[in-house]
């Protein structure tokens, strides 16, 4: 409480001498970046958990928004099953990073404030809607015992997901509210410390592959570079045989994946580094090129050096490749999904990002989920606010985790501070 | 009636108040040759190293400053020449020690070279403040 206080004060004081104020929005392929700089202690703006009561979040005109499922165990991906069920993956991993400095027990105290005290689920809900009235009323406990899950894919009659240290395997069957039996591991996943713990995951178009992110081990290499052996990257695991290989580098903390339609890419939604400003480094979007390398440690956004990092890499900063969209500083997009047709005309062609919101911002910035429009397979235009409302008055309510859009026309998003599954659909009776 | 204790005739630290006082100088001299090490190595654990010895060094180290303080506030000491420069090294000390933890929190090079200074001044200004102490401090003239 003491320490709390003290970095209040002194915080107090680093944001007045810094001049605070909203900057221009960052969004788009390019954002403009200022001077790194950082005060004598990190900027530090925690959202209280409260309750909704009688609030709902904030959809567009047209739209609706219902919790289908409350209650649960802090809910963070979901998946459209072929019968229209959702599955829920529920967990909190992480807790094996060991705090190596008096910071990391400060930080990581103050940062616990903004949390659910709800215990990880590590299992997978099913949710059904029996009769198509939009009430998923029926919910079964597809698996338990799980540590952490998070990915999710489905292909064919296997249902993968990703655990925070192994990629597993489970017989599905439409219909089924339960696995019959226990799942296969395919391979294991880099899972020492887990700093960032979150395995997000996407099939490819033809089922022969499955991408996983690997978030970094560190903030900014703080850990030592050993620790960083195969980090920040998105691994291609082959299906058949679980051999991996590294398909992207550089990707500091690659939180969600989805599978572009139509052109098959592969994009990632990433968490970039904190602690040199409130205005950087933009969290963005990005198409995944193979065998490409996206500036982490060594740089951000291209060719923008980062000093924290030595000895620095001359040769891997010259080959570091631009990302196609930024989201904003430390909006936190933790959810990307596709969107179709069915969402509606002014939704149609683009993607959501499910962005949990900043812990290191004033004003906080995220807690929403924003709609990218596309045009021609790349993201072009500014993003709109498609659910928000989740943080008002320094108060969060509910923090958006994955999104997921249902074919038949809903977007479904975990929200891991209420423990609920939104889902938001267009009116069609209008 | 004369005087029981002379200005100028210098009295030996308290036992406890010796010991506190070597806490910060070791710890500070510590984290200075952890941050060369860092500074010369990269690896990262030698900064980490610092951040425990700084940290350990101001919560003893505010112990060694309370007293000196204290001893000045109840006059068992002189209110100026080496008790009040004593003082004053263990305030500067401590202050600058306190800004080093800071600058020692940020994240992997960020706290470097600003870091390593300052360990340099905090780490000479302990050994002032360790030097004058143990000379011993002049006590308050009684007639």
């Amino acid at each position: 409480m003491r320490a709390k206080l003290l970095m209040g004060g002194v915080m107090a004081l680093v944001l007045s001498a810094c001049g605070g104020g909203t900057p221009a929005p960052q969004y788009g392929s390019n954002p403009e970046l200022p001077q790194p700089r950082r005060g004598l202690l990190p900027g530090m703006t925690i959202s209280k958990p409260a309750p909704w009561g009688d609030d709902r979040p904030i959809v567009p005109q047209g739209y609706k928004i219902e919790a289908i499922a409350t209650d649960l165990q802090v809910p963070r991906q979901t998946l459209i099953l072929p019968n229209g069920d959702i599955l829920v993956a529920e967990g909190s991993g992480g807790g094996d990073a060991p705090a190596l400095r008096p910071k990391d027990f400060i930080a990581g105290y103050i940062k616990k404030q903004g949390k659910t005290s709800v215990k990880s689920g590590n299992r997978l809900t099913v949710l059904r809607d029996t009769d198509g009235d939009g009430k998923y009323e029926t919910r079964g406990i597809f698996a338990d015992d799980l540590n952490a899950p998070y990915g999710l894919a489905l292909i064919g009659d296997a249902l993968y997901v990703a655990n925070q240290d192994a990629l597993v395997r489970f017989e599905y069957r439409i219909g089924q509210l339960n696995a019959s039996a226990s799942p296969v591991t395919i391979t294991a996943l880099p899972s020492a410390i887990n700093h960032h713990w979150t395995k997000a995951m996407t099939a490819s178009a033809d089922g022969l592959f499955l991408y996983v992110g690997i978030g970094s081990n560190s903030n900014i290499t703080e850990r030592g570079m050993p620790a960083e052996l195969d980090r920040a990257m998105v691994w291609q695991i082959d299906v058949a045989t679980g051999a991996h290989r590294p398909y992207a580098t550089g990707l500091r903390n690659p939180s969600a994946l989805a599978t572009q339609p139509g052109s098959g890419k592969i994009w990632v939604a990433v968490n970039e580094r904190d602690e040199i400003g409130p205005d950087l480094v933009p969290d963005y979007i990005t198409s995944v090129r193979e065998g490409g390398f996206y500036g982490w440690p060594f740089s951000y956004w291209g060719q923008n050096v980062d000093v924290r990092a030595q000895p620095q890499n001359p040769r891997l900063v010259a080959a570091a490749i631009r990302p196609d969209y930024s989201l904003g500083s430390h909006v936190a997009a933790l959810g990307l999904a596709f969107s179709n047709p069915a969402m509606g005309a002014d939704f149609a062609e683009g993607a959501f990002v499910g962005e949990h919101g900043s812990w290191n911002r004033d004003p906080p910035v995220g807690f929403k989920v924003v709609f990218v429009p596309f045009q021609d397979g790349k993201a072009a235009g500014e993003p709109v606010d498609f659910v928000s409302g989740f943080q008002r008055d320094g108060r969060a309510r509910g923090r958006p985790v994955g999104v997921t859009v249902d074919p038949r026309g809903a977007l479904i998003v975990a929200d891991d501070l209420s423990n609920a599954i939104w889902r938001v659909t267009p009116n069609l009776a209008k | 009636m004369e005087a029981i204790s002379v200005r100028g005739q210098p009295r030996s630290l308290h036992p406890l108040n010796a010991i506190l006082l070597a806490f910060p100088l070791a710890l500070f001299v510590g984290a200075l040759v952890t941050d060369l090490a860092y500074d010369a190595s990269y690896q990262v654990q030698w900064v980490n190293f610092s951040s425990w010895l700084i940290a350990a060094g101001l919560l003893v180290g505010a112990f060694a400053l309370l007293w000196a303080i204290i001893e000045l506030l109840v006059g068992l000491t002189a209110r100026d020449g080496r008790p009040l420069v004593y003082v004053i090294t263990l305030v500067a000390m401590w202050v600058l020690g306190l800004i080093n933890a800071f600058v020692h929190g940020k994240d992997a090079w960020a706290s470097m070279p600003a870091g390593l200074y300052l360990s340099a001044v905090v780490a000479l200004l302990s050994l002032v403040a360790a030097w004058i102490g143990y000379s011993g401090l002049p006590t308050r003239r009684v007639q």
